[in-house]
């Protein structure tokens, strides 16, 4: 367990490092940073001194320790066209993505899960077969669509819901929330489906398929042949058999979830990361592409170490596969 | 393959075989594929023919005016007959719009996917072929590159030529910007693929009689390895082809996709969205559904194309 730890930070530093590589080549060889920070009337002189003072000057090997040095504290410098510190205003931004993500991975989890079950074990009811023609549909439709689609049905025709904002909310410490209020709830409702939808149909067929496997071994036919009732089959044998893979999907989903929140947060004007990254795209804003690209590796590889080791966990084959060797 | 020597008395041959087919078989018998391949079959049409079909030319200055603009669709009140799915706040023909902007999603669909296959197939028979620090070095690029979603990806690559180019210079490459960093976002799947099957083959005799009468290991992997692990190439490249096409609307959508000018699919959404709260709907919905529903018929090709070819589920 602990070797196999090891070895698991050791591959997950590496990434970060191939990840870090990339954003200190975006920062230093696209565009010239010092340009970027100064006007136009500045003379060469000056632009010399403040090149030497921000080290552009030593040896890139030099540079890209140091770069790394810094982004290890979440240090990126300043914004080039807001002129403020990156990490703070990544700060900021991080709390509304991030319940955004999570309200919509609990959603996707909380209706995915059960519709999988529904549809793998009652194969030829009518239900089903809508639920999974409906899911071919919700895949193909773009995120961004389905963001317009609600907002035009919910926001435009009906008017019950707003279409854009965080609406109020509350500081708890650096965090700001909205759950705490009815007007910061009303306001994620549209978002949250709009982000957990593709996820939800995702974690539906999963489950489905899963159940249509588990459903046919040995095991389930003696629990049957053994006359334990139906429920008792299916949810205490069947369904927990098919929650390992399930949990792994869904656990690497989060990190898709916070990625596609850019799409999200842009249809519905929602204050968050994924927003300020994409104008930093538009802006060629370096610094907060840079930041941005370094946080979301971080999670990504937070999130698929943590699955690994609760993989590790759920499953005791695992455990005994190891042991053997 | 077995085969090989049937090739001679191809093309009528080949033709007699492709009619009682398996697969043509299954096809039929499929009636929402068929639908499928219609509808996909009427987009290719439709955007090939974009200039002669089209009712209007959205982009012809001369042929568009403003006061024809914001012109609901043929059913509703204060409709114009000329204008089937209304117009926009330009005056332009949503219908036209669609027809010509269905043009460049396919466009740029088709191009990366092909691109990305080259890429992906190419290296992927490299790593599988030659193995050792090649493979290992190509496969680890694969994995870090798996962890990302393609459109964070293709995102970065767009934002980094725009520092490359400028914001100017941007809009002359930007079709072909889009097509690489697309394109960059979907190799790993192939080149994944191709290895596993490559690491099959290459242990078979036929390629070790390749090696041994001396044919340099580059033709062994174009000629004799490269035919025989081509065939799940073609499935993920069809399904890849309804990814790459929401791809590229996502972006346009952003904003940091092709110009209001040459407006594609997901171009057209962004513009229309302006007009969502003023009660011109049809200006962002309709595009929004033809772009669903090409996606929507080109994921069920794929996923009809997965099981005919899979042996394992007939």
């Amino acid at each position: 367990m602990l070797a196999f730890s090891i070895r698991r930070l050791f591959q997950a530093l590496l990434v970060m490092i191939v990840v870090a590589l990339i954003a200190f080549t975006l920062f230093r060889f696209v565009g010239d940073p010092v340009n970027q920070m100064v006007g136009v009337e500045t003379t060469p002189e000056q632009r010399e001194a403040l090149r030497e003072r921000l080290g552009l000057n030593d040896p890139v090997i030099i540079q890209f320790a140091r770069f790394i040095l810094n982004a290890a504290q979440f240090n990126f410098g300043t914004s080039y066209q807001f002129k403020q510190p990156v990490a703070e205003m990544i700060g900021k931004r991080l709390p509304a993505t991030l319940e955004l993500s999570i309200v919509s991975a609990i959603l996707a989890v909380l209706v995915g899960i059960p519709m999988g079950v529904y549809t793998g074990l009652n194969r030829d009811g009518v239900l089903s077969k809508f639920l999974l023609s409906a899911s071919l549909i919700g895949i193909s439709l773009p995120t961004f669509f389905i963001g317009i689609l609600l907002i035009f049905i919910f926001s435009v025709n009906l008017q019950w819901l707003p279409s854009f904002g965080r609406g109020e909310v509350v500081q708890i410490g650096w965090w700001s929330t909205g759950l705490l209020t009815w007007s910061g709830i009303k306001a994620l409702i549209l978002p949250a489906i709009t982000l957990g939808l593709f996820q939800m149909t995702l974690i539906m067929r999963l489950v489905r398929a899963e159940m249509l496997e588990v459903i046919r071994t040995d095991y389930i036919k003696f629990a049957r042949a053994r006359g334990l009732p139906n429920r008792a089959v299916n949810y205490r044998h069947a369904l927990k058999n098919t929650l390992v893979p399930v949990i792994t999907i869904t656990g690497l989903q989060l990190g898709t979830i916070i990625a596609f929140a850019i799409i999200t947060e842009t249809v519905f004007q929602w204050p968050g990361m994924g927003l300020l990254f994409l104008q930093s795209v538009q802006n060629v804003d370096i610094p907060i592409m840079a930041a941005y690209l370094m946080l979301i590796a971080f999670l990504f590889v937070l999130i698929n170490f943590v699955v690994d080791l609760l993989y590790f966990y759920v499953d005791p084959r695992l455990r005994a596969e190891r042991a053997i060797k | 393959m077995s085969d090989e020597p049937l090739k001679q008395d191809a093309p009528r041959g080949a033709l007699k075989r492709a009619l009682d087919s398996d697969i043509l078989h299954s096809f039929l018998r499929s009636k929402i594929t068929v639908i499928a391949a219609v509808i996909t079959a009427l987009y290719f049409i439709g955007a090939l023919f974009a200039p002669w079909i089209a009712p209007h030319d959205p982009f012809d200055l001369a042929g568009i005016s403003i006061l024809d603009a914001r012109v609901p669709p043929l059913w509703m009140d204060g409709s114009d007959p000329r204008f089937l799915l209304g117009t926009d706040d330009q005056g332009r023909d949503v219908f036209s719009a669609i027809l010509y902007g269905s043009r460049i999603s396919l466009a740029v669909g088709f191009l990366s996917v092909i691109l990305a296959a080259i890429v992906g197939v190419l290296l992927g028979l490299v790593a599988g072929y030659v193995g050792g620090r090649t493979d290992a070095i190509i496969m680890r690029i694969a994995e870090v590159q798996l962890t990302f979603p393609a459109i964070l990806i293709a995102l970065l690559i767009d934002g980094a030529a725009r520092g490359v180019f400028g914001n100017l210079d941007r809009e002359k490459y930007v079709f072909w910007i889009l097509v690489f960093s697309i394109a960059l976002s979907l190799w790993v799947q192939y080149a994944r693929t191709v290895r596993g099957s490559t690491l099959v083959e290459k242990n078979k005799e036929y390629v070790q009689a390749a090696r041994l009468i001396g044919i340099p290991p580059f033709l062994i992997m174009i000629r004799h390895v490269l035919p025989n692990v081509i065939g799940p190439v073609l499935v993920i490249a069809t399904i890849n082809l309804a990814i790459a096409i929401v791809t590229e609307a996502t972006l346009s959508f952003l904003g940091v996709g092709v110009p209001p000018t040459q407006p594609s699919l997901g171009t057209l959404i962004r513009i229309g969205n302006d007009f969502l709260f003023s009660g011109e709907w049809w200006i962002a919905i309709f595009p929004g559904v033809a772009l669903a529903l090409l996606v929507l018929a080109v994921n069920l090709l794929g996923d009809w194309l997965r099981d005919a070819l899979n042996p394992k589920l007939r």
